[in-house]
């Protein structure tokens, strides 16, 4: 109940404020444009391209929606308002965490907009677009939990910013660096990449490796960021 | 019942609270009176359980607030220092949000805004973004903040800076009407606050309590000693100065000028000697015109003064 309080809370401030739109004009311009420069050459009626920029987009577009989250409230001093209030720093990190991912959420439904006019087009598969709309739920969800935790640090946005960032990308490219590492260690590198089991899901297989790491990462950064806003003093 | 059981809290190698003791029954309005960072927001925070003592603890009820912080923060109201609220909210929206994260049902919520906002005279600026009000304006939302659940122990810090003299006194006047039924705990650097509506001060002094009880009960602590103020006409300084010294029971005499031949006297006696009319039976020997003759009981002021100087 105190978790759909706060998220309700937090999502009236999300839409009151023109960020929110500024950055849902954003996603759907940079999307937009970089999944039809292509889309005309190719000549495929799918939307493989779109979802295979997405944590690239992402990387930067979720850590500039969550880096107020908790960053605001230090540098304001409502925190003290949220914290001597009866809840617990749970209940305040996934109320924050729930309304960044409704607001993911409607921040995607306008690119089914994509999806309509691509099958328009040709002949569209659809199981793919699914799994690939869930895998971008999950997906932002993890990277909303990233910039989450990096809000949770400090009371500066933008150092908020510039850590969700640097995190949510090492994790989308850390699949692609992996000549850099030694073989031994390999195995594990190539598996803790975001967009490698983004691009599982997205192939319309939901395996549940895949849901495991995107809820492990949730998990992990939620769990952080409640153990850091419950030493803040 | 609050029990504060020699707390201390220490920021880095600061020791900002120095092992404060405390106890604050039912029904009763505390004022904790200190100079600036003398302790007394953090030693407000850690009653809130905002963040916990370094060491010692505090009991609501013998219950220590580390094992149910969630249970002790439904009972009480807080006011942070200086109101830090949503600036992008709207008054009635924040008021809905700490009503409903409070638990005050739907139903009785709106009757209850309502009634905070008649107590505390929002009703005009309900409609209005938090971060466009005056600096007064945000601290009585800020009391409806605190307020708004009827909790039974009120924690206030600073509740009057910022507020005019008509809201101060209004302020002042809730703080006493609360304070009936309710606990109330409020800090403030200004002494005839404390004095206007405190049951109880403690004065605290670089983290330290160094005075606690009823106000009459601090001033008969004090170093004893009562003043007289007058300010005679026609008199030079020396010769007022010559004139009272020689009074009985007087110890000493400060004498300052003023204008048109006027001078302003402040004479010193022992306490339980009360001198001023021997002092009136000297000045009326002379021609002088008595203008101003004002006995200063001694005065909290003059105490807290004492106790809180910087050594």
């Amino acid at each position: 109940m105190q978790t759909l309080h706060l998220m309700k809370k937090e999502l009236k401030d999300f839409f009151t404020s023109p960020i929110a739109y500024i950055v849902i004009a954003i996603f759907l311009l940079v999307t937009g444009w970089f999944f039809f420069l292509t889309f005309f050459l190719n000549g495929q009626a799918s939307l493989r391209d779109f979802f295979g920029l997405l944590p690239l987009i992402f990387s930067f577009v979720i850590p500039a929606i969550t880096m107020r989250l908790f960053a605001e409230e230090f540098a304001m001093g409502s925190f003290e308002v949220v914290m001597t209030l009866p809840v617990t720093p749970r209940h305040i990190v996934v109320g924050k965490f729930l309304s960044a991912l409704v607001f993911i959420c409607a921040m995607l439904i306008p690119t089914f907009a994509y999806a309509v006019t691509v099958s328009l087009f040709g002949d569209l598969d659809w199981g793919p677009v699914i799994g690939g709309y869930a895998g971008a739920v999950l997906l932002g969800g993890a990277f909303a939990a990233i910039g989450l935790f990096a809000s949770s640090l400090t009371r500066n946005q933008i150092i908020a910013f510039i850590m969700g960032t640097l995190l949510c990308f090492a994790l989308t490219l850390v699949d692609k660096l992996l000549v850099f590492f030694p073989t031994a260690i390999l195995g594990f590198f190539s598996q803790i990449g975001a967009d490698y089991h983004f691009r599982n899901i997205a192939r319309g297989v939901i395996d549940s490796r895949d849901l495991l790491y995107f809820g492990g990462v949730i998990f992990l950064f939620l769990y952080g960021a409640t153990l850091s806003i419950a030493e803040k003093e | 019942m609050i029990r504060v059981d020699d707390v201390t809290k220490d920021y880095g190698a600061f020791r900002a609270v120095d092992g404060i003791s405390l106890e604050i029954r039912q029904g009763e309005i505390l004022g904790l009176l200190g100079p600036n960072g003398a302790g007394k927001t953090t030693t407000l925070k850690m009653l809130t359980g905002y963040f916990p003592p370094t060491s010692g603890e505090i009991y609501y009820d013998d219950v220590p607030v580390s094992t149910q912080p969630l249970e002790i923060k439904k009972r009480i109201g807080y006011l942070p220092e200086s109101a830090p609220l949503y600036p992008n909210m709207l008054v009635y929206d924040f008021l809905c949000y700490t009503a409903d994260v409070r638990g005050i049902p739907k139903a009785s919520r709106l009757g209850r805004i309502k009634e905070m906002a008649s107590l505390c005279s929002l009703t005009d600026i309900m409609d209005k973004p938090i971060g466009e009000l005056s600096k007064g304006l945000k601290q009585r939302v800020g009391l409806a903040y605190a307020m708004i659940s009827d909790p039974e122990i009120l924690v206030l810090d600073e509740p009057t800076s910022g507020l005019d003299p008509n809201q101060i006194v209004e302020i002042r006047k809730i703080i006493r009407d609360i304070g009936e039924t309710r606990t109330i705990i409020f800090s403030t650097h200004i002494l005839s606050e404390a004095e206007a509506t405190c049951d109880r001060i403690a004065i605290v002094h670089k983290g330290k309590i160094v005075a606690d009880g009823t106000t009459d009960a601090i001033r008969s602590n004090g170093n004893g000693r009562s003043t007289l103020r007058m300010d005679l006409k026609g008199a030079t300084p020396q010769e007022a100065k010559q004139l009272l010294s020689g009074v009985n029971g007087v110890t000493d005499v400060a004498v300052s000028e003023k204008k048109e031949n006027r001078c302003e006297v402040s004479v010193g006696f022992t306490k339980g000697q009360d001198a001023r009319e021997a002092v009136y039976g000297a000045v009326k020997a002379t021609d002088w015109v008595l203008m101003n003759f004002a006995m200063e009981a001694n005065s909290l002021e003059t105490i807290f003064r004492n106790l809180t100087k910087e050594t």
